[in-house]
């Protein structure tokens, strides 16, 4: 057994480009996820259509600006080039006011801002939109208070809990975290078991007095610790490069990591014993594991959105169960209490997962 | 050889995938310590039968016994008491050829120190690359090293798939050397190839061909045993000579054989044929025409027997 385990260390270290998708990918992937994807704006250009100019739109202008979120990048003097800027793509916004503004608006006839958007990227386009009329409001609820006026409308104050700053990378870790620990288990390990298959090596592992339980979890202890390894990578990146909290017990959350890498492993035997070559394990991991953590998960999008159908669907992916325990851990520093039922439901797919691929390991060829 | 009880028994064994029967109720037997060849073609069912014995496969029909055990019931005994060398190299290239040893030895419950002696003659060999990873060996070392695996665990009976195809000459005469010597130790050996040639270092042989075992025997009773006569032709026209050959009445059998063409007849009147044969010769413009009767190889019986199938 002990021969088995160090075997399979041997063929991990010696073969160097595993060895670089086992560490180099979560590294890659935090950095991907942490900076480039991302939903957060800041030095978005717009472009400006003032045809007042007077102290008001001066200052609202001067607020978006100091906001940090926006770029004047152009200056409009008329709305017949907004058109090409936009197909230029080199603004996202144009911010229109009428004329005479702040005539309009002491005269509380009502003054007008138009906000023209470039819709073709939906979600900025909403984001903008929201941060404009956002720093708009507050500055038309200042100047009420400036003038003594009591406004009638009600004022609407979120706070944001967990995640005050709406930083997508806090959401972004515990999706990273599902998917890497997801890939690394299932994919190596079913990897590794169709190449004893391929190169003929399984038919001498098969006639030795070895059980499939031990050709199992000789295969599979090795992976466990590269996951841990990853997984204290991953964590180590979320804490001091993007500041990410850790709110709740790391324990627990090691604990419950350590479950969910179980049950990839017996997930990666499991599709290890249907395919027959590397490159079939591959596209299945791929398609049947890593598709599905990413889409259905509530990674990227929310589960609440999606039709009924996929949401049911959803309920079968282990990945989903993980994040909503990895965000409770870490975001809401929650403990077991909270999310029993979830940790409860991949225990279940574990012994699911594990019975069924040790009843599908062959004990013989074919 | 054939007074001794049987230890090995191959009993009406058939075996197929999808439409191919691979196998057609095989029947043999093996004496304790035999050296058995199973010689043929690819695909007359050797691995197949080969993996049957090892448990690696389930026979459709029949039954395989070693001793007391069936191979199908008692899968986890046999696998303890047999060494098997797959015909593809089963080693991990990835791993140096110590640590190829060592994890067999481990997981037959063993190691390397305890049995060294078992593998002392075929490791020798290759103890001094013993650091070298198992992928840069060249194929005669690769086959010594996959027999040191599989004799790690003092097996009781040893297969070896092909051990010799893609190896060359001299390391095959070594390996059958090795063989011999492992069968002085009392194991028993299965071995399979498609090489004609090394039927004679066997105890018996079976010659198979299409999922049949074709004949079981002695390889000299083989040769003694042949129908007939045998002559070997040889002119400076070898170009058309086979089909001119073909052309001659009371011809049964002709095939080339390497730089010579072996030809059977019906004829009764055999002595006179050499004559024959050559005015036949001379008349269609060949020279340096070598007629000679010759005593037949296995090679030669074989060809013979798939031409007029035996019951085995």
């Amino acid at each position: 057994m002990w021969a088995f385990i160090k075997k399979e260390f041997y063929h991990i270290f010696r073969d160097y480009r595993s060895m670089v998708i086992l560490f180099g990918m979560p590294v890659v992937m935090v950095l991907l996820f942490g900076f480039a994807i991302t939903n957060d704006i800041t030095n978005a250009k717009i472009g400006i259509l003032d045809r007042s100019k007077d102290v008001v739109t001066r200052e609202i202008i001067q607020k978006l600006i100091s906001s940090g979120y926006f770029l004047p990048e152009v200056n409009l003097e008329s709305n017949t080039r907004i058109e090409s800027y936009f197909q230029q793509g080199s603004i996202k916004a144009v911010l229109v006011f009428e004329p005479d503004f702040a005539l309009k608006m002491n005269e509380n006839k009502g003054a007008t801002v138009q906000i023209i958007l470039d819709a073709s990227e939906p979600n900025t386009a909403n984001i903008l939109s929201n941060y404009i009329s956002g720093i708009i409001n507050t500055f038309m609820s200042q100047k009420m208070k400036d003038q003594m006026i009591v406004p009638v409308s009600i004022q609407v104050q979120s706070r944001m809990l967990y995640n005050p700053e709406l930083k997508s990378v806090y959401m972004f870790v515990p999706g990273i975290i599902t998917i890497l620990l997801m890939l690394v288990s299932a994919m190596m390990t079913s990897l590794s078991i169709a190449r004893e298959k391929e190169m003929g090596t399984m038919e001498a592992l098969l006639v030795s007095p070895l059980n499939p339980f031990q050709i199992i979890i000789g295969k599979v202890i090795p992976y466990v610790f590269l996951s841990l390894i990853n997984l204290i990578v991953i964590l180590l990146m979320a804490r001091f490069v993007f500041l990410m909290p850790l709110n709740g017990s790391l324990t627990l959350l090691m604990a419950e990591s350590l479950l969910f890498i179980i049950m990839s492993l017996a997930l990666g035997i499991l599709i290890s014993t249907i395919s027959k070559s590397q490159q079939q394990a591959m596209l299945l991991s791929m398609f049947a594991l890593m598709l599905p953590t990413i889409l259905l998960s509530g990674f990227i999008f929310p589960i609440e959105n999606m039709p009924l159908l996929l949401q049911l669907i959803s309920h079968l992916m282990p990945s989903k169960w993980f994040i909503i325990i990895v965000k409770g851990i870490m975001l809401k520093g929650v403990g077991l209490a909270y999310f029993w039922k979830e940790t409860l439901i991949i225990v279940a797919m574990t012994l699911f997962f594990i019975g069924l691929s040790v009843k599908k390991f062959k004990i013989r060829l074919t | 050889m054939k007074t001794l009880p049987a230890f090995i028994r191959f009993n009406q064994i058939s075996k197929h995938f999808g439409e191919v029967k691979a196998l057609q109720y095989v029947s043999l037997e093996l004496a304790e310590g035999e050296l058995m060849g199973f010689i043929g073609p690819d695909g007359a069912g050797k691995t197949t039968l080969l993996r049957i014995f090892t448990s690696l496969m389930l026979p459709d029909s029949g039954s395989v016994t070693l001793g007391e055990l069936d191979v199908v019931t008692d899968y986890k005994k046999i696998r303890q008491i047999v060494g098997y060398m797959p015909g593809r190299f089963s080693l991990y290239p990835d791993l140096t050829v110590e640590e190829n040893l060592h994890f067999y030895a481990r997981i037959f419950n063993t190691s390397l120190k305890q049995n060294y002696h078992l593998i002392r003659d075929i490791y020798g060999q290759i103890e001094p690359f013993k650091k070298r990873r198992a992928g840069d060996l060249s194929g005669g070392m690769k086959q010594k090293l996959a027999l040191s695996c599989a004799l790690i665990h003092h097996p009781r009976v040893l297969v070896l798939d092909e051990p010799t195809t893609g190896v060359d000459a001299v390391s095959r005469m070594e390996f059958w050397v090795l063989l011999k010597s492992m069968q002085q130790q009392g194991i028993t050996i299965l071995v399979s190839t498609p090489y004609m040639d090394e039927a004679a270092q066997c105890d018996r042989v079976a010659l198979m061909d299409h999922g049949k075992v074709m004949v079981v025997e002695r390889p000299s009773v083989i040769e003694d045993n042949y129908p007939g006569q045998l002559f070997s032709v040889k002119t400076n026209q070898m170009y058309r000579l086979l089909a001119e050959l073909e052309a001659y009445p009371e011809v049964k059998h002709v095939f080339r054989f390497g730089e010579v063409i072996h030809m059977t007849f019906n004829s009764s009147k055999e002595e006179e044929i050499v004559p024959l044969i050559k005015d036949y010769l001379k008349q269609r413009n060949h020279e340096q025409i070598s007629v000679s009767r010759i005593k037949p190889g296995i090679e030669d019986c074989f060809l013979s027997m798939m031409e007029t199938p035996q019951k085995a």
